[in-house]
C-alpha cells in the first residue's frame, strides 16, 4: 500500500504531530514501506480464526462498586502549567 | 382546511410537514447518553456524586496518568444489562471494549473507551403512545463507554477551566433506529425511555444535571422517497428543546432543499434562546475516530445464568404496571398511563388502591392529589398527604360516611393541617346525614318556606335541582344527596 503526502499530512495532525515538508516526504516512503511490510500478513487466509485477545487463558477482571479512589486535588493538578481553584487552565477552546 | 391554517404549516396529515412543493417527511433517529447509575466510575474507584469541588472524584486513572489500567466495575455491566433487558433488547454474551482516539482538553487518555462493533446490548424496541395511539420503536444498540470530563468557558477570557469529576463515569449510549416522525415522536420516545430507565434504577433521567443526554439526528424527505441527508443536534437537554430542535431542524432543512440547495451532513448545535440550529464543527475537521480494540481491557463475557438471574429480579416495567393497573384497578388506558408515568406515582397510587375502589382511588390521586401537587410545584415525596390519609378518605366516601363535596373539604384539612380521616369526621361533625328525619325537616322548612317555588317546581320539574341545593345548603352540605333527592320528590309529588 502505498502513502502519499496528503495522507501523511493527515495522520500527523490526527496524532497532533507538527511535522515538516521534509519529514512529511520522508514519512511518506517509510510509512509506506512499513505497510507493505506488514501487508505480508495478508497472504494467511484468517477467516476461520477468531482473533487473539489474551496469551493465557484469564477473563476480564472486574472491580466491586465502591468508592475507593480520588479525592486527592491537589495530586490531580500537580503537573499542569496553570492551575486555578483546582481546574486545569488551558487555552479557550470553544467551538 | 380551517385546521391546516391552525396548526401553521402543518399538513393534513398529522406527521407531515407542508412545505412550498408539498408534503415532507421527517425522519428521526436518537442517540441517548445515559448516566449509569453507580457509586464508583467504570474503569476507576473514584466516586461519581454530581457537584463536587474541581477535580476532587478523579484518580490517576481518570487522570490518565502514565501506566494506569482500567478494572471495570462490575455494577456497570449488570446495569447495562438490565436496561438491555427492559428494552427487550438481545443481550451479548460477549463484547468488545474500542478506544474512540480524538483531542480535546477534557478527555486526558487521548481517547474514549468505548464500544464499536460488538456492544454488550444488540437491538430491542421500545413501545411509545402519541395521541392514543401505539407504535414501536426499534432500538439499534446499547454500549457502556466513559464520559469526559466538562469544559467551562465562560471563566475567563483567554482561558478554559477543565474539570475531570465527570471524567469515567459510566455511560450507556442507546442507539435508536430511524424509526420516529414527528416531534412528538421524538419527545414520547425520550420520555418514555427515561421511565424505563428509572424504573430500572440504571440512570436517575435528571436532565437538568445532564445525566440524560440526546443527540437527535433529522432528515427530511418526500414521503416514499429513500432517506435524505441527515444532520446531528448534539446534546438536547431537555424534552421541550428535542421537539423544538425536531421542528426547527426539519423547516430549515425543507427551506435549503426547495430552494435548490443540498443537506451537507454535520453536527449542529440546537440554540434554544435563538430557536435555531447552527453548525458546530467544520467539515475540514470531518471525524476519524481511528477505533482499535483497547489493549488494556479483555473482551468483557459473562454467561447466560448470570443474564436470567438478572432477569428475574427486574422489577416490574411502566407497560407491564398499566396493563396490570387496567386490569386490576379497572382503569381507563389514560388513567393508568398517567400513574405508571413515575415508579412513586404509581406506587402511591397503589397504596390508596389496594383493597378499595380503584377508579374512585384514581379519580382522587390523579385530579385531587396531583393538581395541588402541580399546583404548588412539588412531587410525591413532598405530598403532605401520605397514600394511608388519602386511603383513609377514600374509605369514608365509600361508605357513605361524607359526601363527595365534604370530602374536598376533608382532603383540604389534610392537606393543610394534618390529622386522621375518620377522626377530623367524627370531631367537626361533617358526617353525611342519612337520618332520613333530619333530611324531611330541612326539606319541609324549604318547602314551606318558597311555595312560589313549589307551584313552579309542579309545571316544570328540572326545578327540583334548586331545592336540592337549597337542602344542601341548609345541612352544611352534609345531607346524602340521594336521600335529599328521593324526599324531594316524593313531597313536590314529582
Amino acid at each position: 500500500m502505498q502513502v502519499d503526502e496528503k495522507t501523511v499530512r493527515r495522520i500527523a495532525r490526527l496524532a497532533r504531530i507538527k511535522i515538516t515538508d521534509e519529514e512529511a516526504k520522508s514519512l511518506e516512503g517509510e510509512l509506506s514501506g512499513i505497510l507493505n511490510w506488514v501487508e505480508q500478513l495478508d497472504e494467511i487466509d484468517t477467516t476461520s480464526v477468531e482473533p487473539m485477545t489474551r496469551v493465557v487463558a484469564q477473563e476480564l477482571k472486574k472491580r466491586e462498586d465502591r468508592v475507593t479512589d480520588g479525592e486527592i486535588a491537589d495530586a490531580i493538578v500537580k503537573n499542569a502549567p496553570v492551575v486555578d481553584d483546582h481546574y486545569f487552565v488551558v487555552p479557550k477552546v470553544v467551538e | 382546511m380551517q385546521e391546516t391554517a391552525k396548526s401553521g404549516g402543518k399538513s393534513k396529515s398529522a406527521n407531515l410537514i407542508a412545505g412550498a412543493t408539498g408534503d415532507w417527511e421527517v425522519v428521526i433517529g436518537m442517540e441517548v447518553h445515559a448516566q449509569v447509575a453507580s457509586n464508583s466510575k467504570l474503569f476507576s474507584g473514584s466516586s461519581t456524586a454530581f457537584g463536587a469541588e474541581p477535580n476532587s472524584h478523579v484518580s490517576l486513572v481518570d487522570a490518565a496518568m502514565p501506566g494506569m489500567l482500567p478494572v471495570i466495575n462490575e455494577e456497570c455491566i449488570a446495569q447495562a444489562v438490565r436496561t438491555g433487558l427492559g428494552l427487550k433488547a438481545a443481550v451479548n454474551l460477549k463484547s468488545v471494549f474500542d478506544r474512540k482516539n480524538y483531542f480535546y482538553p477534557d478527555l486526558p487518555q487521548g481517547y474514549q473507551i468505548s464500544q464499536y462493533k460488538q456492544p454488550i446490548i444488540g437491538e430491542g424496541e421500545i413501545e411509545i403512545d402519541v395521541d392514543g395511539e401505539a407504535k414501536r420503536v426499534g432500538i439499534e444498540r446499547l454500549h457502556l463507554e466513559q464520559d469526559a470530563g466538562k469544559s467551562i468557558h465562560d471563566q475567563h477570557p483567554d482561558y478554559s477551566f477543565v474539570d475531570l469529576n465527570r471524567s469515567g463515569v459510566a455511560l450507556m449510549e442507546i442507539v435508536s433506529k430511524p424509526d420516529l416522525r414527528s416531534s412528538k415522536e421524538a419527545q414520547a420516545y425520550v420520555t418514555k425511555l427515561r421511565t424505563i430507565l428509572r424504573y430500572l434504577g440504571t440512570c436517575d433521567g435528571d436532565m437538568e444535571k445532564g445525566n440524560l443526554r440526546a443527540d437527535v439526528n433529522v432528515s427530511v424527505r418526500k414521503p416514499g422517497d429513500k432517506l435524505g441527508t441527515r444532520c446531528e443536534i448534539k446534546n438536547v437537554n431537555s424534552i421541550r428543546f428535542i421537539g423544538q430542535a425536531v421542528e426547527v431542524e426539519a423547516r430549515r432543512q425543507i427551506d435549503i432543499i426547495e430552494d435548490g440547495g443540498t443537506i451537507d451532513q454535520e453536527t449542529r448545535l440546537f440554540d434554544a434562546a435563538k430557536g435555531e440550529t447552527r453548525s458546530m464543527r467544520s467539515k475540514e475537521e470531518a471525524h476519524d475516530y481511528r477505533y482499535f480494540p483497547d489493549p488494556d481491557l479483555l473482551p468483557l463475557e459473562f454467561t447466560q445464568a448470570y443474564v436470567d438471574d438478572l432477569k428475574q429480579h427486574l422489577p416490574e416495567l411502566p407497560d407491564e404496571k398499566r396493563a396490570r393497573f387496567v386490569k386490576d384497578y379497572s382503569l381507563s388506558a389514560y388513567d393508568a398511563t398517567v400513574l405508571v408515568a413515575e415508579r412513586e406515582n404509581a406506587n402511591y397510587f397503589e397504596a390508596v388502591a389496594k383493597g378499595r375502589d380503584g377508579k374512585l382511588a384514581a379519580n382522587w390521586v390523579i385530579n385531587e392529589l396531583f393538581g395541588r401537587l402541580n399546583k404548588e410545584g412539588r412531587d410525591i415525596e413532598h405530598s403532605p398527604l401520605s397514600a394511608k390519609q388519602l386511603g383513609g378518605l377514600v374509605d369514608l366516601i365509600s361508605a357513605g360516611t361524607i359526601s363527595g363535596k365534604i370530602a374536598k373539604d376533608l382532603f383540604e384539612i389534610l392537606w393543610t393541617e394534618g390529622g386522621d380521616p375518620a377522626e377530623i369526621v367524627e370531631s367537626r361533625g361533617m358526617k353525611q346525614v342519612t337520618d332520613t328525619g333530619a333530611i324531611e325537616k330541612a326539606v319541609d322548612e324549604i318547602i314551606a318556606a318558597n311555595p312560589d317555588k313549589v307551584e313552579q317546581a309542579k309545571a316544570k320539574p328540572s326545578m327540583l335541582g334548586w331545592f336540592v341545593g337549597q337542602v344542601m345548603k341548609s345541612t352544611g352540605g352534609k345531607a346524602n344527596p340521594a336521600a335529599v333527592n328521593e324526599i324531594l320528590k316524593q313531597k313536590l309529588g314529582l
